[in-house]
């Protein structure tokens, strides 16, 4: 997948991400690793990472992003008890199968309990892997949060150093910035194009365009998204009766791709969504120019980042941002997706429906899990939900 | 038996000075004017409410004295009922339909929270717990953001307790303005130091299950103590409390007397207790002789007996290392594998059981891993699975099954090893 295919159709080209996306491994990380002699991986469980930072220490930050439906969990489960979300145990599993054995460092969160507690387990099964916990303050809009941030930042850079033996100079991170925020502003065009004319834009395709973006190095990630979006906008096609659904909560374990596919077929546009919200974490650029460029990554962590149940800004209200963003993309109803046993996801819930019901926006909570085959029980509760709007 | 002067003291005091705390619980609900403060038992920063008479207020403790009465079940269902999930921490689902309820229980009216101080020590759900209780009651909260131990090092950095005492001024200042008083440094070490004098003092009794027999058990009657270690920490009824506690347990250590009639097993165990079921739980150690020497539980709230004590001199520091580091939730997974290594060796234990609970999974998650690390350093590991507040998820038959079959094998084995040599 290094070379571009000439005259390759839009299609092609997602057909392209999805098999990267869906084939189980990590090839293409793998064979940029190869490359050159000193590169090196880094794992990063979601939600957001800073991937800045590694790219600047010359690794190459991949998204982990579980199991899919395609592994099966044979070791992971005897270490995860039954109530735990299905990622943390299929990121166990792929270290315990040896997916995971050419990454040089993983990287967790401070998202939820079961995410921090799979950092030490990680640490402890595989002591020749560099593991690191990045804690986000959760008092967010105090001052003395940013500067926090931004020292362990630096923390983390300094240890990523002592693996790749390269020094990183605020040039370094000032260049990531710099091309992360192209991905981004991408990334942000495609969705707006989705929201405005989701009849030219699936979801189904936005998606593994969006997630290719884990395997492989940014600059590669960003030509792929310019192409799309060049094709894109030359595509045409009259909007269908269908609703325009925003789909909340799937922001950690993903579900598979024919459930989102299965959505849409069930009647939906979907014209925002959760999906692998650290890869558009900010809602502009990140200052690529600071002085000081870690100081400038906390402070849009802090001051300009999307809400997520695993971010506590106790500034604004998460289940009125809900609100406000159904309704600025002019969505007819609210689609709650929750991985399963996600407690963070879960306890959104209440909130959410309180005001979704105050603002009179229509809504229906489901739960789904990474390693779900069929579909059909969700496909058609959304078909009847979906029915309901459209003839009630 | 010997003569035991003090035997029951701790009992009859415990339930005294409880009462006392919920009384003034329920008085300020009806208006004797004395603000409250909602706080987490993770490490908690009590001192400083104290410097300020401002009411302590834990959930956690509420949420256990339900279930402990059997009150939980109607209050976790109304809070499903408001979409919260069958998987989200039952503490939260109790807490959140009692407070609709009226804030009315069997043991005292719980105020409203003047301030929702949310010391984020490890725990996530914390954070969800009070932004909800923050939503719902309409008043402030302050986050008080406990960075976790994350470096190999195992010991927070100077620049996670400077962060930590930055925040902690602007929470005095935030009492201030609450009750219109300035700090009185004077109060603020006197309580600091009555902490010291309790933790030095519950130290001691914990070190006191070195001995065999064990003069109580390390789970089931620490948790008595651990009332008063949370709601009067600070005060010198607290220090009272645990002045009366240890000269009771030292007595028994003393005189050979243990909770038991003979002490057959010496056993660690680690995770929450069933506080619906607590009593059928015991009864399952019980008639096997098997005693707790050690429990993780007993350290939610603060690690005392490793060496950390408040420092008067330095009270917003010494707050701030206990936030940071001496207590067992803001620690990493892999530290409470050393904290239980360290009760197994050094108070010679021979098993290991896992109480895994689903609504803990600060706690629970990875607790198979647990098993498996234990159980490859040759010691008899046992996990079980309930719950600590919703009394569906225990399956008592079976519990008890999986409970005899174990002491029946580490029985066989310790007889077998006996012989051998
Ligand atoms: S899916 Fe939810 S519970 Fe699981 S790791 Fe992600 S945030 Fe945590
Ligand atoms: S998850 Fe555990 S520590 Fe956190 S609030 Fe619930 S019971 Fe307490």
């Amino acid at each position: 997948m290094h070379t571009p295919v000439l005259q390759e159709s839009l299609e092609e080209l997602v057909e392209r991400c999805t098999q990267a996306v869906e084939t189980p491994g990590f090839a293409e990380a793998e064979a940029w690793k190869r490359e050159v002699p000193g590169r090196a991986l880094a794992g990063c469980f979601p939600v957001y990472s800073p991937v800045e930072l590694f790219h600047a220490a010359g690794m190459l930050p991949v998204g982990l992003a579980g199991g899919g439906n395609r592994m099966e969990i044979a070791h992971a489960d005897s270490r995860f008890q039954s109530f735990v979300c299905s990622i943390v145990k299929s990121t166990l599993e792929q270290g315990m199968t040896g997916v995971l054995s050419s990454f040089d460092a993983l990287i967790f969160h401070s998202i939820c309990d079961p995410a921090r507690n799979l950092a030490s387990v990680y640490a402890r099964n595989f002591p020749d892997q560099k593991v690191e916990y990045i804690h986000f303050p959760q008092n967010l809009g105090a001052p003395e949060a940013t500067g926090y941030l931004a020292r362990e930042y630096e923390r983390v850079v300094v240890s990523m150093s002592e693996l790749t033996g390269r020094a990183v100079s605020f040039d370094d991170v000032r260049a990531s910035i710099s091309i992360y925020n192209q991905v981004r502003s991408v990334i942000r065009d495609l969705y707006a194009i989705r929201s405005d004319t989701p009849h030219l834009l699936k979801t189904r395709e936005l998606y593994p365009l969006v997630r290719y973006g884990h395997l492989v190095p940014p600059e590669r990630h960003l030509e792929v998204l310019l192409r799309a979006r060049a094709m894109i906008l030359a595509r045409e096609g009259r909007p269908k009766d269908r609703i325009r659904a925003l789909l909340a909560g799937s922001f950690c374990e993903q579900p598979p791709l024919d459930l989102i596919a299965a959505i849409e077929d069930a009647g939906c546009y979907l014209v925002d969504d959760d999906f692998l919200q650290g890869r558009r974490w900010f809602t502009r650029d990140v200052d690529a120019e600071a002085d000081d460029p870690y100081y400038a990554l906390a402070d849009a962590y802090a001051n300009r980042s999307v809400p997520c149940a695993v971010k506590h800004d106790i500034r604004t209200s998460k289940a009125d941002a809900l609100v406000e963003r159904a309704r600025a993309h002019r969505a007819d109803a609210v689609i709650v997706l929750c991985a399963k046993f996600c407690e963070p996801a879960l306890f959104e819930y209440p909130l959410y429906r309180k005001a979704l019901q105050a603002a009179a926006l229509p809504h229906i909570a489901l739960e789904f899990e990474e390693k779900m085959w069929v579909f059909d029980r969700i496909k058609t509760e959304i078909e009847t939900f979906v029915e309901s709007l459209l003839f009630s | 038996m010997a003569d035991l002067q003090y035997q029951g003291h701790l009992h009859t005091l415990q339930k005294e000075l409880m009462a006392e705390y919920y009384a003034s619980l329920t008085a300020s609900a009806e208006g004797s004017g004395v603000p409250a403060a909602y706080l987490l038992i993770g490490g908690n920063p009590v001192e400083l409410l104290r410097a300020f008479d401002i009411l302590p207020v834990f959930p956690e403790v509420n949420a256990l004295q339900l279930a402990v009465r059997k009150q939980s079940l109607p209050h976790i269902q109304a809070a499903e009922f408001m979409g919260y999930s069958s998987d989200n921490c039952a503490y939260v689902k109790a807490d959140i339909g009692m407070y609709f309820a009226g804030r009315k229980t069997p043991f005292a009216t719980i105020p409203e929270p003047t301030l929702l101080l949310c010391n984020y020590v490890g725990c996530n759900v914390y954070l969800d717990w009070f932004g909800h209780l923050s939503e719902y009651t309409g008043r402030p909260a302050f986050q008080l953001d406990i960075p976790f131990i994350r470096t190999r090092s195992g010991t927070p950095s100077r620049d996670d307790i400077v962060y930590v005492l930055r925040q902690l001024e602007r929470l005095v200042e935030l009492c201030e303005e609450i009750t219109g008083k300035r700090l009185d440094w004077d109060r603020l070490r006197e309580a600091v130091r009555l902490s010291s004098e309790t933790g030095a003092l519950w130290s001691k009794i914990k070190h006191l299950t070195k001995s065999a027999p064990a003069p109580y058990d390390a789970y089931f009657d620490s948790v008595t103590m651990m009332a008063p270690l949370y709601c009067l920490r600070g005060t010198p009824q607290g220090l009272r409390f645990f002045e009366t506690a240890y000269a009771e347990l030292a007595e028994k250590a003393a005189a050979g007397v243990g909770p038991l009639e003979t002490e057959r097993f010496r056993y660690v165990i680690e995770g929450p207790p069933p506080w619906p079921h607590l009593r059928t739980f015991r009864d399952m150690f019980s008639r096997w002789n098997a005693v707790a020497v050690a429990s993780t539980y007993s350290t939610v709230g603060g690690l005392w007996e490793f060496g950390f004590v408040h420092d008067p001199d330095h009270p917003l520091e010494s707050i701030a290392r206990h936030l940071l580091e001496w207590n067992l939730t803001n620690r990493n997974f892999l530290q409470r594998y050393a904290q239980i290594e360290r009760y197994l060796e050094e108070w010679n234990a021979s098993a290991l059981v896992i109480h895994s609970v689903k609504s803990c999974r600060l706690f629970s998650a990875g607790q198979g891993d647990m098993r498996e690390y234990f159980t490859n350093r040759g010691i008899p590991t046992l996990l079980v699975e309930s719950d600590l507040e919703d009394p569906r998820y225990f399956s008592e038959a079976q519990m008890r099954n999986r409970i005899d079959a174990f002491f029946e094998s580490v029985g066989h084995r310790t007889a077998v090893q006996g012989a051998g040599s």
